[in-house]
């Protein structure tokens, strides 16, 4: 029996200097965002596993508290799991989040694949960060296990770090 | 490496003249709690530091920063700020314990009806809360906690590592102990 070997081994994502999947996914009904219309800005991607489940949430409101310090740094934040548009509408508006929440429905998961972060055998993301700069590199990425919320910290140092190596 | 790790500490030290404290500063042990008063597992964890402190005694020192996650609680904000205001008329630990027992009752009135209680100047004390003055002293404790690691309520440090363990009565106790132990 091989069965004890199934330990969770999280994904390898795309690595800082790699150059960002260009996506584009609606954020509401009738609406879409691109990366490519965010050049210009740093952008955080924060891929989750699913709407409404406990440590998503306390994550995704953890953000929204935070947004204002992310904002010092002209990022935008995108959260983003293959929930459809109206269940991240619905989460959305009961959890109080206020930044756009990206919809990896159809086809299934496709972003996600194409930043290495996708959990076949769930048919979700894994809890992963990027931080991406203004010319759309990748500067920082990040994978928690499932059920461990990452917190804020590593992006708040992404960010400050992009500030410090930026002139290059 | 394509990920970072890094190891969650307080990145800002306890410091007698900032912090709210129970315990000795000479404490074989430090426990830092950053809470939220309307967040339930806070509630939850309330009497079980209660039970902590009474069985380490002098040997544990308590310290509680804020840390209200408004997205979630609205009253959360508020609460704080009137735990501040009470510390500023020198009852920062009776009206945090008010706040914990009374987790539903958190609307403004009730805030002035603890301050009330707590013999605090209630002039004083409203008008702390309708301007804020104490907003700026919350913040800082939230992002104190942010970059410390913080990624919920309650997130505990012990001796200035983050806690990940259970905060269950023997768990908590046990971990406070070790960290006792290797002092």
């Amino acid at each position: 029996m091989n069965q004890v070997e199934t330990v969770d081994h999280l994904a390898t994502p795309l690595p800082a200097g790699a150059k960002a999947p260009d996506f584009e996914l609606p954020s509401t009904p009738g609406q879409t965002v691109s990366l490519a219309e965010l050049r210009g800005q740093p952008v955080i991607l924060a891929f989750y596993p699913a709407d409404w489940s406990p440590v998503c949430s306390d994550q995704m409101a953890l953000y929204q508290e935070v947004l204002p310090e992310f904002q010092k740094f002209n990022a935008e934040l995108l959260g983003i799991s293959v929930d459809g548009i109206w269940c991240h509408l619905a989460f959305a508006r009961d959890r109080n989040l206020r930044f756009d929440l990206l919809a990896d429905f159809e086809p299934k998961g496709e972003m996600a694949r194409a930043y290495r972060v996708y959990r076949a055998n769930d048919g979700t993301s894994e809890r992963a960060l990027y931080v991406i700069d203004a010319e759309g590199i990748v500067r920082w990425s990040y994978v928690s296990p499932v059920d461990v919320n990452p917190g804020a910290d590593g992006i708040l140092r992404a960010l400050e770090n992009l500030g410090k190596e930026g002139a290059s | 490496m394509s990920t970072t790790d890094w190891e969650a500490v307080l990145s800002v030290p306890v410091t007698e003249d900032r912090d709210h404290i129970q315990g000795p500063a000479d404490a074989a042990v430090t426990l830092v709690e950053y809470g939220d008063y309307e967040c339930p597992y806070c509630g939850a964890a309330y009497p079980i530091i209660k039970e902590v402190q009474a069985r380490m005694g002098e040997r544990l020192r308590f310290v509680f920063r804020n840390f209200p996650i408004t997205t979630s609680h609205a009253h959360a904000e508020q609460a704080a700020e009137a735990a501040e205001a009470a510390a500023s008329q020198g009852r920062f630990w009776q009206m945090h314990d008010v706040l914990y027992e009374n987790q539903r009752r958190l609307r403004d009135q009730d805030l002035r009806a603890y301050a009330e209680k707590l013999a605090l100047d209630v002039e004083l004390f409203d008008k702390d809360l309708a301007e804020h003055v104490h907003a700026a002293r919350v913040h800082e404790d939230f992002m104190s906690g942010v970059r410390s690691g913080v990624n919920g309520t309650p997130t505990f440090y012990i001796n200035g590592t983050r806690h990940d363990d259970s905060y269950e009565v023997e768990a908590l106790l046990a971990a406070l102990e070790r960290a006792a132990a290797s002092q």
